[in-house]
């Protein structure tokens, strides 16, 4: 039993970069923008965070400047895929191999240097419940961040004014320009909350979750933010939902290749890989293929004079 | 400011360019409180423009506006609606899968889709008769429901004058009766409503004056209700166009068009199922189905032609052979020929020159080469095109999107027509096509079912349905009514059809 | 807005054909700007990038050599992603293909047969469009996007190509480095004749090149595939059908990227190891785009693209420049070309 609190434990802080990163795509891709660039902003601030908590001695001045890190880059994707209408696919992949060539650079000169770990947070009373206290209560920061986060999008995209003009300009951008919503800034809006959101998520890999900077590290988590935005059809509780069904088949497979089981490391590695595009498959069988996508995603907006 | 006399709005001068165009000549035109004005003319006549004037959505490029006998500079819409300027647009803005009351919040200023907005909608629905549910996604309203949001959006403005651009062009006769009683309803209370259209008919019956326009110009003001439809389609149009000439009686012959029992799955999101359609097209008629959009129109088109649409039961033969689950280009290789609905990306490639754009519908019976195609060809067939069908636009052979609405309608009729089909299937011939064009498109159908094809013509357009057409069927909530001769029944009757099964979607009426 | 975006009406040829050069200019301008701004001296910058490949016959192979690669795969994308169906598992492919080619030659090892070389461009090309067949199905199936499906396949082959060298294909001879044996002659690429370091594979490429651009000009099936990206419910009137379509792209772009990792493991690298990728997959797509989605303009791409890499390995040495300022660079560059793309659309005008 403690082992399986201290596993669980694991799989939050696993979960909660996929977390973050997802819940920031998700409303971007709720105002009817496709960005590809989630990776290329996510190492962005796994690498500027780290070299900033190195520089300042403070990860949480590390986690804060990895998230803008992540949303500089976003605001370069604005300037192209917003400001030039650009296709935002091509333009995604240009800022993630930006992304990923900028951040070796800026993180070759803090390889190998560690972190030490982020001081966790207690909820008083809660983390004395046995077995479960510890693990789900006695946690950093950033984790009871996520969860706050999950709730504030939510209701900010379902109940405000601001959530609906959003959902509104994803849905029908032609219709939204014609009420004289304003489609541009609303969008260059949610870009650049999606920028944070990946940096920050970024830096807590490499501030926390390793606490390590290595080049490449954040392996595809970006993609996977994709995916689970797809996977969450519209609704925030689903994207955090398989944002931890991720997090424990990442964990799953390292102890399973620590635990020597006889399958072959490079198999169990392919999990989190394999396991995405079976999940989508089994959302398409379930009938929600395509259910819930903004009606205007991917298409660039340029405004009739 | 109350003084009756003085107009809610009047416009002096009015002048609109666009380029070497002159959308807008001089106009001078106003509107009194209480007032249903109706602003009559063909397509292209320059209603839209004048009224996007009013509206504050363009600036005119000489000449005055007076809003109740001030001076106004209308820089965008929220002045005029500042103003007490309100408009109800011919294409709705709005979202197909927010509700009903999420839209209309999105078209209130500040506005939460929460229980007060609700409130102020039940308010406006009860006293001018609109019937709302708020809780609906759009994607499961008809278009007489979806109007009803926009005018509701307009209406909690509280505005003085209310324009309508072509409000019934996607109603059916008894839904146009429903907004006609909220119209009056609210003149009696004193508001002046600016009503656009080029329905005579209906002009007629609720307007007290009428301002006609014609190639940009105020050729005549009336009182509709003493003119008749002849005088006001006269000033309309100008030297008469020619009505379409009948042909002369000749044969029917086989049945090249049969579909039996049809019932067919969307597979397009909030697609309209159809349920049990049966219809025969023989050779040398024209039969027409009469339906507002969203009776399954679309749907209907597109398993005739094998674009989409899951067949769950029943048949569809095309000269005696059965296609059911055939191809496009199979049921081409059987002699038909499909004009869609949508003429820029489903009909043409809008960035293609018209020689190109013949390889979309000629590849699969005419000699266009597949290795190579055969680019001088074409461009020669296009050459006869154009000339057969009087199509006009920049250049030997321009993009599809260079030409007009009209322009490339012809084109795209003509490049079925030269096909020489024996089943030509068109979806909504003449909309948003000049008189002149349209006069000559459904000529051509006439004329095509004269040498013996079969012609099915799905229009909204119920005067066109009338015109042309030996039989009428009516399709509503994807439903077929079985067509009557065209001789033997009247807009009424059809228009009681148009209404019945209309809960659709899969409910039954 | 200060500025806002109104359409050209109309494109003159010679803009088109300018516009990619100009962000090539653009981008080298920014570059060198940080290069100086780092202290790094343009002048050498230059020898390295643009001189020394050009001014030796041996530099001037070599660009052309590791064009070859790109070519080929950039070509494969052209097909799909004009037909809007985004192939960004290239990379991917490559690896397969290059490793179906490998498991031939290792498996004829010591035969010396004259089959054996057809055989593993066969192999590899197979392979590829099998593994490029994979995202395909998923779209046509499941609706699944095929950048995500095509993506997350490309770890996976990386993964198993990892496994089967370091594993059961692992060179016992090879004193515990993660390769295979090394191809025997039979099973490689021999040049195209004495003295040049030019193979056969460069050959096919052009080939490739030339029978790409008449078959996108000028056939129906050319038609079809821009008919599904410009306007897919025109190309579904037309008969075009979507699915097939899909899988023939993905079929094509797929054998390509295989026979170039096929090419590239027998002519070049003449072993099977983990890094046989160099990430050739992802540079092919800023290829493709440079070149404008034209096969004539991504020979031209790949080749100014090739002296780039080329001249990052010798700017390693003599500049200290890691590989990730390339990599950065190519973002830049495709970030300009996308820009110029644009701007032959559209006017910037003051509002």
């Amino acid at each position: 039993m403690e082992l399986a609190a201290l596993i669980l434990a694991t799989v939050i802080t696993a979960a909660t970069p996929l977390v973050i990163a997802g819940l920031g795509e998700h409303v971007v891709e709720r105002s009817g923008v496709l960005n590809l660039g989630v990776e290329g902003m996510m190492i962005m601030g796994a690498a500027v965070g780290f070299a900033g908590a190195v520089l300042l001695d403070s990860s949480w001045t590390g986690l804060v400047i990895g998230a803008l890190a992540g949303m500089a880059m976003a605001a370069v994707f604005g300037l192209f895929a917003l400001g030039l209408a650009t296709n935002q696919v091509a333009t995604g992949l240009a800022i993630t191999i930006l992304g990923l060539g900028l951040a070796g650079l800026i993180g070759q000169p803090f390889v190998g240097q560690p972190r030490p770990p982020l001081a966790p947070l207690e909820i008083p009373g809660l983390v004395a419940i046995p077995h479960l206290g510890p693990a789900l209560f006695r946690q950093d920061a950033v984790v009871y961040l996520s969860l706050v986060l999950v709730l504030a999008v939510g209701w900010v995209l379902n109940v405000s004014r601001a959530g609906l003009v959003l959902r509104g300009v994803g849905e029908s951008h032609v219709s939204a320009h014609a009420l004289g919503l304003p489609v541009l800034k609303v969008r260059w809006q949610a870009v650049l909350f999606g920028g944070l959101c990946a940096g920050l998520a970024g830096a807590y890999l490499s501030l926390v979750y390793t606490r390590f900077w290595s080049p490449g590290m954040t392996a595809g988590r970006g993609w996977i933010a994709l995916a689970l935005v797809v996977f969450a059809g519209g609704r925030v509780w689903r994207l955090m939902a398989g944002a931890y069904l991720f997090g424990a088949i990442l964990i799953a497979q390292l102890h399973a290749q620590a635990g020597a089981i006889g399958i072959p490391s490079q198999f169990l590695s392919m999990l989190p890989y394999l396991m995405t595009i079976v999940a989508l498959i089994v959302l398409s069988l379930a009938g929600r293929r395509g259910a819930g996508a903004a009606g205007s995603l991917g298409q660039p907006f340029v405004p009739e004079r | 400011m109350s003084d009756p006399a003085i107009p809610l709005i009047r416009c002096r001068g009015l002048t609109k360019r666009f380029g070497s165009l002159v959308a807008n000549d001089g106009i001078d035109f106003s509107v009194a409180a209480g007032e249903i004005h109706a602003l009559l003319g063909e397509n292209g006549a320059g209603k839209s423009t004048l009224v996007k004037c009013l509206y504050g959505l363009l600036a005119p490029d000489a000449g005055s506006i007076e809003v109740r006998g001030r001076a106004v500079h209308l820089a965008d819409p929220e002045q005029a609606r500042a103003l007490g300027i309100g408009m109800v647009f011919q294409h709705f803005s709005l979202f197909e899968e927010l509700t009903v009351l999420e839209n209309i919040a999105l078209g209130t200023a500040g506005a939460r889709a929460d229980a007060a907005l609700a409130a102020r909608v039940a308010e406006v629905s009860r006293i001018y008769g609109l019937d709302i549910e708020v809780k609906r996604p759009v994607w499961t309203l008809s278009a007489g429901e979806r109007q009803r949001i926009e005018i509701c959006r307009c209406l909690l403005q509280d505005p003085r004058l209310i324009i309508l651009d072509e409000p019934t062009s996607v109603l059916t006769p008894q839904e146009a009766e429903s907004l006609f009683a909220s119209l009056e309803r609210l003149a009696s209370h004193g508001a002046g409503i600016l009503f656009i259209s080029h329905k005579l008919e209906e002009v007629r019956r609720i307007c007290s004056a009428a301002t006609i326009l014609r190639g940009g110009k105020v050729v005549g003001t009336a009182d509709p209700r003493v003119e008749t439809a002849r005088s006001l389609a006269s000033l309309m149009v100008g030297e008469g166009v020619s009505d379409v000439r009948p042909p002369p009686r000749h044969e029917r012959g086989e049945a090249l068009l049969e579909v039996e029992n049809l019932t067919v799955l969307p597979d397009v999101v909030h697609g309209m199922p159809l349920s049990d359609v049966n219809l025969t097209v023989q050779a040398g008629e024209v039969v027409a189905i009469a339906g507002v959009a969203g009776n399954g129109q679309s749907e209907f088109f597109s398993v005739l032609s094998g674009e989409g649409g899951v067949v769950r039961r029943g048949r569809i033969r095309i000269a005696g052979r059965i296609v059911t689950g055939s191809s496009i280009g199979e049921r081409r290789r059987l002699g038909a020929a499909y004009v869609p609905e949508a003429r820029l990306g489903h009909a043409t490639l809008p960035q293609r020159t018209l020689s190109e754009n013949l390889v979309l519908s000629w590849h699969d019976t005419e000699k266009v080469g597949r290795l190579a195609l055969n680019l001088r060809r074409l461009k020669q067939a296009v050459q006869t095109i154009i000339r057969r069908f009087d199509v006009r636009g920049p250049g030997e052979d321009p993009r599809a999107a260079q030409l007009s609405g009209g322009n490339l309608q012809k084109y795209i009729v003509g490049r079925e027509i030269e096909r020489k089909p024996k089943l030509l299937v068109v979806d909504q011939p003449t909309w948003g096509v000049d008189a002149r064009a349209a006069a000559l498109i459904r000529q051509t159908l006439v004329d095509l079912s004269a040498e013996g094809a079969a012609v099915l013509v799905i229009t909204q357009d119920l005067d066109e349905a009338f015109e042309i057409s030996d039989r009428i069927a009516v399709l509503t909530g994807g439903r077929m009514h079985p067509p009557v001769p065209t001789r033997m029944t009247d807009r009424d009757a059809v228009g009681m059809l148009m209404t019945q099964h209309h809960d659709g979607r899969g409910e039954a009426a | 807005m200060a500025l806002a975006l109104a359409p050209r009406r109309s494109v003159s040829r010679l803009r088109q054909v300018l516009t990619p050069l100009v962000a090539f200019l653009v981008a080298l301008i920014v570059a060198g700007s940080v290069l100086a701004a780092m202290g790094k001296s343009l002048k050498i910058a230059a020898e390295v990038y643009i001189v020394e490949p050009l001014t030796s016959s041996w530099g001037v192979q070599e660009v052309i050599l590791k064009a070859t690669p790109l070519t080929l795969i950039a070509i494969g994308l052209i097909f799909a992603i004009r037909a809007n169906r985004w192939n960004i598992g290239a990379e991917g492919q490559y690896v397969i293909g290059g490793m179906a080619g490998g498991a031939v030659a290792i498996a004829t090892h010591g035969m010396g047969a004259p089959w054996i070389l057809p055989a593993m461009l066969a192999a590899g090309v197979l392979a590829g469009v099998a593994y490029g067949a994979l995202p395909a199905l998923l779209r046509n199936r499941f609706g699944i996007s095929e950048i995500l499906s095509s993506l997350m396949l490309v770890y996976v082959a990386e993964l198993l190509l990892d496994y089967l060298v370091r594993g059961p294909w692992r060179d016992p001879k090879a004193y515990n480095f993660p390769k295979s044996v090394n191809f025997d002659a039979a099973a490689t690429l021999g040049p195209i004749a004495e003295g040049l370091k030019l193979h056969w594979g460069v050959v096919l490429a052009l080939v490739v090149v030339v029978v790409a651009a008449l078959v996108l000009a000028r056939s129906l099936f050319g038609f079809a595939v821009s008919a599904t990206g410009e306007a897919p419910r025109a190309a579904n009137f037309a008969g075009f059908n979507d699915r097939r379509l899909t899988m023939q792209v993905f079929a094509i772009s797929g054998g390509l990227a295989g026979l170039a990792g096929v090419i590239e493991v027998s002519a070049n690298i003449g072993q099977l190891q983990p890094s046989i990728g160099q990430g050739y997959g992802f540079t092919a797509i800023i290829v493709a785009f440079l070149g404008r989605l034209n096969p004539m303009g991504a020979l031209v791409a790949a080749l100014a693209l090739s002296m780039l890499i080329i001249g990052s390995e010798t700017a390693q040495v003599m500049l200290k420049l890691p590989f990730d300022m390339t990599r950065a660079f190519m973002g830049l560059l495709l970030l300009c070309v996308l820009a110029g793309e644009a701007l032959t659309r559209f006017r910037l005008v003051r509002t």
